[in-house]
């Protein structure tokens, strides 16, 4: 399994993919487990489950917020696998987003195989280069998993060069230079650097779709990507709904809501 | 320097990092892809301006007509006495401009951002020296300044938070996590990647992705290079033991690096040992840590079995971090360094015993340096030479220090 399918399938389909993130653990095991599945049968076509970190030195108030009270609430990595696993039995494509430190202590090598067997098809490794991910990268070829790398804004083409080269799965392209959290209005460098990144994977002559994320909140928003990008990506919008709904029914309702939202959004295409 | 690529696998330790930041296996780049266009820059920026005699003759005017170096070499013969009768010498960076060994990394890196065209620097302090002295370094070349502090930090360095604000620099008080140093750089890190056209991060420590642990070591080396002149003067031989305390490194690895194929010279580093090791409430990282990722680099840190970063103890805000600059992992998996804790207790005795016998204040951070003295001194007996790096003054510290000896009378503590 690898989230390019669900890429691939979008683009039979002529639209753009959907990429959903919430932390596991938040706002308890059950209840991420429940949001995660409310999105994919609102039109979520990769879920990207979050693994929560004491140190979340990339993401913004919302995120930052969620996985405290996952932490706090004693979310724990074997769960965090559990939760991967009941995401994945929806059979959509499930990623694990994390910062390395997590990885690292578990072991690379054990990491890799025991995301496998919870039926996980890889990572996306925000504070991860390839530079520094010799280890990682062997773990996750030997068992067969997604290696998602992110490109900035502020990438030279010869580092995305070297990161798509990296890659499997699809590419992260950072549509902002800013840590995670819902924006008004899109960088207006973000087209260029997905064309940008597509040059590159052409130069090499691989096949890798481009999902652009980080600052997207409604349907508008998402049209406006699918018109450029292969995928959007869509975390803190998400995570807001939860933390903002006054309990747990409403709370999978408004997630629901905005993922059906944002799927009509990449069906429309400015 | 020292680097000399013809010496192959024979390069002296001192020569450290290679080019993408690693002493050995630890120290490198775990960033943000956003990032890493501006470290770039900076790394090629300080690799040019370390050329550039311009540069070089004003950073130099700086530390010495504006920081006040060189700092003093001070023989400590009372307190000596305390430590096995061994020769105690202070290199006395208590005695720089804002009171500690902050200001020599600064000063670099504030001509550095007003040479990459920058216009603002921000910083992440934890006792509020390193922020002192980057918004002071702000202040001289007209820089806006925003530092990071723990809100945790911000209650127990009062004194420092007003100087700061004086100083022109905005203070933003850090209310996620433990609410301390380790939360303070992760705000500044978040703050730098949406501000990095316009804004130098200036890290306080030897810590933080390359090329930050290898710039800051090199701007904090005159320490050890003027200790080294200095004992060489004054007692006619190298030191058995240079000494200081490790809390991201910074004094300490700019006490040490002159030093380092000195191999007759001890390097002996004090970590903050809290209320001791044993009771899991410390911030000994390399002695109760260990290894993974943290900040940006490959280094010692105290973390549970899933990975997750665990708080750190201590009684000074200055060594109250659960990481370690890397090449102080270096240095111990080497065995080139030595690394050992120091409670609480022994370093505030330590504290007031230098106040008593010598009249110097020193800051706490510091104190873990003269308890590990006192060891080291101990060990070596009389005829034994100790450099102590005093990396700062104890002004900051008085309220804790009354507090913790109950010198304040009833009602006039509050």
């Amino acid at each position: 399994m690898s989230a390019k399918t669900a890429y691939d399938k979008a683009r039979a389909e002529g639209r753009a993919a959907l990429v959903g993130y919430l932390p596991a653990g938040f706002p308890d095991y059950q209840g991420a487990v429940d949001a995660a599945r409310a999105m994919v049968d609102s039109g979520c076509d990769v879920i990207e489950i979050g693994l929560p970190y004491s140190d979340p030195m990339m993401d913004g108030p919302i995120i930052q917020d969620a996985v405290h009270r996952a932490l706090v609430g004693g979310i724990r990595l074997a769960d965090v696998f559990r939760t991967v696993e009941a995401v994945a039995a929806t059979g959509v494509p499930t990623l694990v987003m994390t910062y390395y430190n997590p990885v690292d202590r578990y072991g690379v090598e054990a990491f890799a195989r025991d995301l496998r067997s919870a039926g996980g098809c890889g990572l996306i490794t925000p504070d991860l280069s390839p530079e520094e991910g010799g280890e990682w990268i062997a773990a996750a070829d030997a068992h067969d998993l997604d290696k998602v790398f992110l490109v900035a804004l502020s990438s030279t083409d010869e580092r995305i060069e070297k990161i798509t080269t990296a890659c499997r799965g699809f590419v992260y392209a950072a549509s902002l230079m800013g840590v995670t959290g819902a924006r008004t209005a899109l960088d207006t460098g973000a087209p260029r650097l997905v064309e940008r990144t597509r040059q590159m994977i052409a130069k090499r002559e691989l096949d890798l779709p481009v999902g652009l994320g980080l600052g997207v909140s409604d349907g508008a928003q998402a049209a406006e990507i699918a018109g450029f990008a292969d995928g959007v990506i869509v975390g803190s919008a998400f995570v807001r709904r939860l933390l903002e709904a006054p309990d747990r029914k409403a709370g999978l309702a408004a997630v629901g809501a905005l993922a059906a939202e944002l799927a009509a959004g990449v069906r429309r295409q400015v | 320097m020292t680097i000399d690529g013809a010496r192959g696998s024979a390069l002296p330790e001192s020569s450290l990092p290679d080019a993408s930041g690693h002493f050995g296996v630890f120290g490198g780049r775990f960033a943000p892809e956003a990032l890493m266009a501006a470290l770039d820059e900076l790394d090629r920026e300080f690799a040019a301006a370390r050329q550039d005699p311009a540069f070089m003759g004003e950073l130099n005017d700086l530390l010495k007509n504006y920081a006040g170096r060189p700092s003093l070499l001070t023989e400590a013969r009372r307190f000596a006495e305390h430590a096995g009768g061994a020769r105690i010498l202070l290199k006395r960076e208590d005695l720089n401009h804002t009171g500690s060994h902050k200001i020599n990394n600064v000063l670099g890196q504030a001509l550095l951002t007003r040479r990459m065209g920058k216009r603002r620097m921000i910083a992440e302090t934890g006792a509020g020296q390193h922020g002192v002295a980057t918004a002071t370094a702000a202040a001289l070349l007209g820089l806006e300044c925003t530092v990071f502090m723990g809100e945790v930090d911000t209650e127990r360095q009062a004194l420092n938070v007003a100087r700061m604000r004086m100083l022109g620099a905005e203070v933003v008080p850090v209310k996620t996590g433990s609410r301390t140093l380790k939360d303070a750089c992760n705000e500044a890190f978040r703050d730098w990647v949406a501000t990095v056209d316009d804004t130098h991060y200036c890290v306080g420590s030897t810590m933080g992705p390359h090329p930050f642990p290898m710039m800051v070591r090199e701007l904090q080396r005159i320490i050890g290079v003027e200790a080294r002149r200095q004992v060489l003067d004054l007692v006619g031989r190298l030191p058995d033991a240079v000494v200081a305390c490790v809390g991201g490194g910074s004094n300490s690895i700019g006490a040490f690096h002159a030093f380092i194929d000195d191999k007759d010279v001890r390097l002996c580093g004090f970590e903050a040992a809290g209320d001791g090791v044993e009771t899991g409430r410390h911030a000994a990282t390399i002695t109760g840590g260990r290894v993974g990722v943290i900040h940006g680099m490959r280094t010692y840190l105290l973390q549970d079995e899933d990975g997750q970063t665990v708080e750190s103890h201590s009684i000074s805000a200055g060594l109250d971090y659960p990481g370690v600059g890397p090449e102080h992992s270096w240095l111990h998996e080497t065995g080139r360094g030595e690394y050992r804790p120091i409670t609480d207790a022994e370093a505030m005795e330590a504290f007031a015993l230098l106040c008593r016998t010598e009249g110097v204040i020193p800051a706490i951070e510091s104190a873990h340096a003269l308890a590990g003295a006192l060891k080291v001194g101990r060990e070596l007996g009389p005829d034994g030479v100790i450099v102590v790096c005093l990396s700062g003054r104890g002004d900051k510290d008085m309220e804790t220090a009354a507090e913790y000896f109950g010198l304040m009378p009833q009602g006039e503590g509050q």
